[in-house]
């Protein structure tokens, strides 16, 4: 037998605890006394989380209205084909107090924002206020990037080209008067997103910048004078089109359109009468999509889903049922304490 | 050496039918373009590398996939990810093995150096002069001296050895380190060392062309109007070393790539395990479902097109038919989904290897100190094979047993010597004794000797008649060189082991066999030089297994001295011995039960008047032409009869450390033992018995040794129904079997041993007969085959791979075993003992049969672990990664939108997932090596690949669908509608995005936990430091700073703040881990309950030992006592008692030398002008070698190359 006190030589392999594979080491196994507890805990903390969860989501009030107007008795039904300006409106009631700060969304569904294409079709320079990009924009954008006299349009793309224009006035009838709700559409996008992301070229007045370039081709108004009330809310920072730059996950989906925040509506919507105006211009007929617009508030765990709630309690109660399931197996196995 | 490297290649014009040249004159010689002495055996060159090497990596089809995919990503139309997705990890990779073949080749161009530099003298312009290796020239005369390597492959001219002999050394070319004899034709021999005649000389030599025979050689010289042949005997090979020849002049035949060595050299077989060819089906299974799923989706973006995407022109117009656009996604999503095979797999894969490859090399308990070699991974590409053995092909010479014989025991005239016993009578084991006698009143002993019994001494010193007659018989009857270089330091060669053991013990109990002349022998006997007259050797043969000598002494008494099988001894004995017999024969029951290899001595004296008429008769007989040899057979009948015993010897065969315990545990762990070993039967069985392998308990042990093909197929159809009355008469099967290429394994009804000789084993390697002997073999625990060739070895390993499913690992030390190490999955080299070939053949070596052991059963089984662990885990990890994006295809119009960031997809298998698998696929281990050795059984898993097969694999890719499942529509449930705590839009793409693949990084982090079993501090530090740098990588890639300097790369700036400050997201990918891991607990805890494997079982054995573990018993030696009666051995061939007789072999006197190398034993070599020398002795090791330090209870080492050895 090899003596470890023979003196080492040069060929001999180290002894350290790596090379000799003893480095120290936790050996977890899958033993009863682990597992079960284990599930035990986890099954009760699920089920209060989700309790938890379901009765914070149930809490939050949702009001949707679907504005589409496939139905013929639906006061907005002429402006679905319609291709000239068109307004409709709806009214709605509130039955208690609708705590606010409460948030107005427009929802649109079958709408495939994640395409591959669709969602590629932008450049990004471009929204970076980069001019070179103004003159000649990437050919991410086609067909989008030049309009029929070859002039480059800026913002390019499809996304961009697409941009959701519907508008909504929101009145609450307050004595059988109509009282506009003020709106405020500030703070509806995120706080990167128009500090860093977009950025509009460094060119005063802004529409010069603007200068030999088109507006996209279904939009009413270039990208400079989307919102006549203020100066710092146009171009590419404008935050309703950042909010439809920030492309969906999913093919249903909702965005931010304003939040209401102001005057006698800062605690939240009074219960009465409320007539929503639309101005229906955004054609969804053609691809059979819906469009809605849903007032709802949040909680600290965002808006209202109940699934997360739902499943937390699901997963728990499947955890405490696996836990005895295999406590009996286990009663009637006792693997590991004979043999 | 070509600029181009193009020369590396043999020259392929093949038009050279025979070659011509004409000594020193190279003008004549250069016409036929011979290659120079140059050689490269490197690849590439400094501008070559950079093509030649891509070229060869593209040529592997996983790189040649991803060069594919690339260029798929290079068009617009297709491309759903950025180029550098698959840029960065191919670069990667070609960066990590181009850096491998340039150090490699470096490497080798260091080496080719150095041997092109060597300096060699050679005769140019009538002088010698001092050149390179590589200026060497064909034609050109040169000069070697004692120790240089043969700088090409040379016609021996002269040499300052009488008769114009060399000796050389052939450890390089075949691994055996016995000197063989080389001889130069007179006609050059003559030449001398005289630098003017050799100038002259003008031979024409015309010979083959370059050949890779090393043992043909066909030519003829021309010179001076006469023709010589030209053979083997006069040629020395490159590669070979000069010993104990001052110098020698050869004349150039072949040059560098031409000679014997190099066109032997390369084309070693690529081996590859079964996991590999597994992977590679796997793969190939991986890419039709990955076409399979690329055309659903492509189908679907059809019927999306059609349904959808024609009404969605509003927003986004239509370039294409909706045909074409899904022939467009099928193979964007081809670029998509390609992740299910990364690239990272093979990478890792051998880092893998690698990593457990060194763990092999560092063993300090596979390292064999005595001779100070560690073990050595010489292959890093097999190690989870070593796992899986099932069959174990061993070589038995000098890898199950050392090659010492020692003189252990005797029985002289009735009373047995070798034993001690205490005083209660208890007898000692010798082993811890620590009394050896004392040789010191005997000059001429040997220091290595070592006995214990003092009572034969005491016998010796009393003159005891019998003892003395004993030692005399020993001391005469044999056929040992003596060499003394010093006034007694006597040093012997012998043919055979045994020999030298029994010579050396007769030096040792003083009488001192010291040299010999064709007709007479010289020893001293208790001090008295006498001198004996040698009057005939009556040889040992294979039928007679015994050898005789007659003496006359100096007393003038006639003798005749024999010793031989006991067998035959007691067939020829005077009736007057019976008695003797007895108590004889209880004594060798004795000596054979302890596997000991006896001999049977007797002797008797000669009348004067019938040994003069015999001795005439015995020279007619070996004179005459017809029937020399039954003739002489006749008359050594006739002269050996009534012979008087003197007693018997036993000798023991020694086995290395630890071979029987190594034995019990390989078969513990189900793995089969098969000997194969050029030995003759007798001597193969009484290893079998004392190694274990063969036991007293088995039913039978079926022997084979029939002459024809007819009783060897009835042996065998014999020992079937003997072990399986049942199954008889299914030859039927047999033949449906062959036609599957397959035998299932079959259940004996007892354990049973086969021995088959090799005379059988031709018969039952037929293509006729093989299945049957297969069939007979594998029903039997052990197998010894004897008398088999190099080439019948590596038919049996070829026979088992052929059609059993199992693997097979080869074991061996010497040349003859080179063939069977590359026949087997695994070969495996025993280094230190008897040159390098096995070695060099080899794809794992070490020092000690025993090791082998701990390479399977640790070093195997944990490679296995780990490999299949790190397989299942990674195809589980990128599988799930996957199959998310197919489900999201369902959401996103089938538009190839992937879901993670572009970054993530890069770098999810190069940072994110590749260190925590790595760490486990090199720490982990179920139990520690202790245990492992406890329970044997844990390596059964292995071979019957439980840890990953098709079923294993099956199972992964199942559960990977179930966790992108979750991994997919939990957060798709749970984003659906939801917005952040300021009411602000979080259920955007960037943030699904996002979180789906935190949850993912984090299921698979936790998933891995689960399947390690142990966590080191490496392991926590890797996980958690991955999933640390996930957030690390992930928060600056989406940071302003990075979005500052690249716009257009790093578009998903602020999504990680904006979207991981929100506890619903949290929420979220704890609901998602949680769902993906605790089926997986459950299942694996059940399943732990219900039915336990015996990996459970052995885990929880520790886990409850934890606390006082316990030390493995260390077992004793094994001690059988057995009534079996060996066999007499003589473990050599046909002795060659001509020519000792014919004087041929007489030396001069030994000249001292300067050089290392004083005592090899030229004498010897003269005798075996085919090679096949006898003598070999440590001393005569080269000097690179350390030489062992011999164990103090050896004898002697002799290590030879008896026929049986090959």
């Amino acid at each position: 037998m090899v003596k470890e006190e023979q003196e080492e030589s040069s060929n001999r392999p180290d002894n350290t605890a790596f090379t000799q594979q003893r480095l120290p080491a936790w050996q977890p196994i899958l033993s009863a006394s682990i597992v079960i507890p284990m599930f035990v805990l986890i099954g009760a903390a699920f089920i209060g989380v989700g309790v938890a969860l379901f009765i914070t989501s149930r809490d939050i009030q949702l009001q949707e209205l679907d504005y589409t107007g496939d139905d013929s008795e639906h006061p907005c039904f002429k402006c679905r084909t319609n291709t000239e300006k068109c307004t409709c409106s709806m009214t709605f009631s509130i039955p208690t107090l609708f705590k606010g700060p409460v948030f107005f969304y427009y929802g649109l569904t079958n709408y495939f924002q994640n395409q591959r294409k669709y969602g590629a079709s932008k450049d990004d320079n471009q929204l970076y206020g980069d001019l070179n990009y103004f003159t000649s924009p990437s050919t991410d954008c086609d067909p989008y990037t030049r309009d029929s006299k070859n002039m480059p349009i800026v913002p390019c793309g499809a996304l961009a080209n697409s941009m959701f224009n519907d508008t909504f006035t929101l009145s609450h009838t307050v004595n059988g008067v109509q009282k506009i709700v003020p709106l405020d559409g500030k703070g509806i996008a995120w706080w990167t997103d128009y500090n860093i992301k977009y950025r509009n070229p460094s060119i005063t007045p802004l529409i010069n910048a603007f200068n030999g370039t088109k507006k996209p081709t279904n939009w009413p108004k270039p990208i400079y004078e989307l919102d006549t009330t203020d100066v710092y809310n146009n171009g590419f920072i404008n935050q309703d089109f950042l909010v439809w730059m920030r492309r969906a996950a999913l093919p249903d989906f909702r965005k931010l359109y304003r939040r209401i925040t102001h005057d006698d509506y800062a605690a939240g919507l009074p219960a009465g009468n409320y007539t929503l105006t639309i101005a229906y211009n955004y054609p969804v007929h053609s691809f059979n999509g819906k469009k809605k617009v849903v007032l709802s508030n949040v909680s600290w765990m965002g808006g209202k889903n109940d699934f997360l709630g739902i499943a937390y309690i699901v997963v728990g109660s499947m955890c405490v049922v696996m836990s005895i399931v295999m406590l009996i197996v286990y009663a009637r196995f006792k693997f590991g304490e004979d043999d | 050496m070509s600029f181009f490297g193009l020369d590396c290649f043999p020259k392929t014009e093949g038009a050279e039918l025979e070659r011509k040249l004409r000594a020193n004159d190279r003008e004549y010689n250069r016409s036929f373009k011979y290659a120079t002495n140059a050689i490269k055996t490197s690849k590439y060159n400094f501008f070559t590398f950079l093509p030649l090497n891509l070229f060869e990596q593209f040529q592997r089809i996983a790189n040649a996939y991803f060069l594919v995919l690339l260029v798929l990503q290079l068009i617009p139309e297709i491309s759903s990810l950025s180029w550098f997705t698959t840029v960065v990890p191919l670069a990667l990779v070609l960066t990590v093995t181009a850096a491998k073949d340039a150090t490699d080749d470096i490497n080798r161009h260091r080496s080719d150096n150095q041997v092109n530099n060597r300096k060699v003298e050679v005769l140019i312009d009538r002088k010698l002069r001092s050149e390179k290796w590589m200026d060497v020239q064909v034609g050109d005369i040169i000069k070697l001296e004692n120790n240089q390597f043969v700088t090409a492959d040379l016609l021996l001219l002269s040499s300052s050895e009488p008769l114009n002999l060399v000796y050389i050394e052939t450890a390089e070319l075949d691994g055996e380190t016995n000197l063989k004899v080389k001889q130069a034709l007179p006609v050059t021999g003559d030449l001398g060392d005289d630098i003017e005649k050799l100038a002259d000389f003008n031979g024409e030599v015309r010979c083959e062309p370059p050949n890779n025979r090393l043992d043909r050689f066909n030519g003829t010289l021309a010179f001076a109007g006469q023709k010589y042949p030209l053979d083997n005997e006069k040629i020395l090979l490159r590669g070979c070393t000069l010993r104990n020849t001052d110098w020698c002049f050869g004349l150039v035949l072949f040059g560098g790539q031409e000679t014997k060595l190099m066109q032997n050299s390369g084309k070693s077989t690529f081996k590859r395990t079964s996991i590999d060819r597994l992977m590679n089906v796997l793969v190939l299974c991986i890419f039709g479902s990955l076409v399979f799923m690329c055309m659903i989706l492509a189908i679907g973006n059809y019927i999306w097109e059609v349904k959808n995407g024609s009404n969605f022109t509003v927003f986004l117009q239509r370039k294409h038919s909706a045909g074409f656009s899904a022939f467009l996604t099928f193979w964007s999503y081809i670029i998509i989904l390609n992740t299910v095979v990364p690239i990272s797999l093979y990478v890792s894969v051998e880092i893998i290897r690698l990593g457990n490859s060194f763990y092999i090399d560092w063993d300090r308990k596979m390292y064999y100190s005595r001779s100070d070699t560690p073990a050595e991974a010489r292959t890093t590409t097999l190690n989870e094979e070593l796992g899986q053995i099932k069959y174990v092909f061993s070589d038995k010479t000098g890898t199950l047993t050392q090659n010492i014989m020692i003189f252990n025991k005797c029985s002289i005239n009735g009373k047995s010597y070798g034993d001690v016993y205490d005083y209660t009578g208890q007898r000692l084991d010798i082993s811890e004794l620590k009394d050896p006698v004392d040789f010191s009143f005997n000059a001429l002993a040997d220091p290595r000797f070592v006995f214990y019994d003092h009572a034969l001494v005491e016998a010796v010193k009393l003159e005891n008649p019998e003892v003395h007659a004993f030692f005399r018989l020993l001391a005469l009857c044999h056929t040992v060189m003596a060499e003394e270089k010093k006034e007694g330091e006597l040093l012997y060669q012998a043919q055979s082991p045994d020999e030298g053991a029994l010579v050396t013990a007769a030096r040792n109990f003083g009488f001192v066999f010291r040299s010999r002349t064709p007709d007479s022998i010289s020893i001293v006997e208790m001090g008295n030089q006498r001198s004996y007259e040698l009057l005939a050797i009556l040889d040992f043969n294979n039928v007679r297994k015994r050898m005789s000598v007659i003496v006359r002494s100096p007393e003038g008494k006639l003798s005749l001295y024999c010793k031989g099988a006991d067998t035959i001894i007691y067939e020829r004995l005077h009736q007057s011995c019976s008695k003797l017999m007895d108590v004889t024969t209880d004594h060798l029951n004795e000596f054979a039960g302890e596997g000991l290899r006896t001999l049977a001595l007797a002797y008797k004296d000669l009348d004067e008047e019938y040994f003069s008429r015999w001795r005439e008769r015995h020279h007619e007989a070996s004179t005459s032409l017809e029937d020399k040899e039954s003739k002489l057979d006749e008359l050594y009948e006739e002269i050996e009869k009534d012979l008087l015993l003197l007693g018997a010897t036993a000798i023991e065969d020694k086995l290395q450390d630890g071979v029987p315990q190594t034995i019990e545990q390989l078969a513990k762990a189900d793995i089969k033992i098969w000997v194969l070993t050029g030995d003759k039967q007798e001597t193969a069985e009484n290893i079998g018995y004392s190694c274990n392998l063969l036991r007293e308990e088995m039913k039978d042990i079926f022997i084979v040794s029939g002459h024809s093909p007819e009783d060897v197929r009835q042996e065998l159809r014999n020992a079937q129904n003997s072990m399986k009355p049942d199954g008889a008469a299914n030859s039927l099967l047999l033949t449906e079997e062959k036609s599957k290429n397959l035998i299932k394994d079959e259940e004996a009804n007892g354990e049973y041993g086969l021995v088959i000789n090799g005379h059988s084993l031709a018969y039952a390697l037929e293509s006729s007969m093989e299945l049957e002997f297969l069939r007979t073999a594998c029903l039997c625990k052990a197998v010894i085959c004897c008398r088999v060739t190099p080439l019948q070895k590596a038919q049996v390993v070829e026979l088992v791979k052929k059609y059993k499913k199992a693997v097979t690992l080869a074991i061996g030390d010497g040349a003859n075993d080179v063939s069977m190490i590359k026949a087997a999955h695994i070969g495996v080299g025993i280094s230190g003992q008897e040159g390098m070939q096995a070695v060099l053949s080899s794809d794992y070596s070490f020092a000690q049969f025993r090791f082998l052991q701990r390479l399977l059963l640790v070093h195997g089984r944990w490679s296995y672990l780990r490999m299949c662990k790190f397989l299942r885990y990674f195809f589980y990890k990128n599988f799930t990664f996957t199959f998310v994006h197919f489900w999201f295809a369902f959401f996103c119009g089938f538009s190839a939108q992937t879901v993670y960031d572009e970054w993530f997809i890069t770098l999810y298998n190069l940072m994110y997932t590749a260190l925590p698998v790595l760490g486990m696929s090199l720490f982990d281990q179920d139990v520690n090596d202790v245990w492992s050795f406890q329970h044997p059984q844990l390596y059964i898993p292995g071979q019957l690949n439980l840890y990953f097969s098709k079923t294993a694999f099956f199972k992964c890719a199942v559960h990977s669908c179930y966790s992108s499942l979750v991994l997919f529509f939990i957060p798709y449930a749970a984003l659906q509608d939801t917005v952040r705590g300021d009411g602000k839009d979080v259920a955007d793409y960037q943030s699904f995005a996002l979180l789906t693949q935190t949850c993912l990084l984090f299921a698979v982090s936790i998933q891995l936990g689960l399947e390690m079993s142990y966590w080191t501090a490496v392991n926590t530090f890797f996980v958690l430091g991955s999933l640390a740098m996930y957030f690390a990588v992930t928060f600056t890639m989406y940071s302003n700073g990075m979005f500052l300097i690249f716009p257009s790369a790093f578009p998903f700036i602020g999504t990680a703040r904006n979207s991981l400050n929100q506890p619903n997201v949290w929420l979220t990918i704890i609901l998602t881990s949680i769902l993906c891991v605790l089926p997986v607990v459950t299942c694996r805890f059940l399943l732990i309950q219900l039915c336990p494997t015996i990996n459970d079982k052995v885990m929880f054995k520790v886990r409850q030992a934890r606390a006082t573990p316990p030390p493995p018993p260390r077992r004793s030696r094994i001690r059988r006592t057995s009534s079996r009666r060996s066999g007499y051995a003589f473990s050599h061939a046909q002795g060659y008692g001509d020519l000792v007789t014919s004087g041929r072999f007489l030396r001069r006197p030994a000249v001292p030398r300067a050089s290392g190398f004083p005592q090899v034993g030229r004498a010897a070599t003269g005798f075996s002008p085919m090679g096949r020398s006898a003598g070999y002795s440590p001393t005569g090791r080269p000097q690179n070698l350390k030489v062992p330090d011999v164990e103090v209870t050896s004898l002697q080492m002799y290590r030879t190359f008896s026929d049986g050895d090959l």
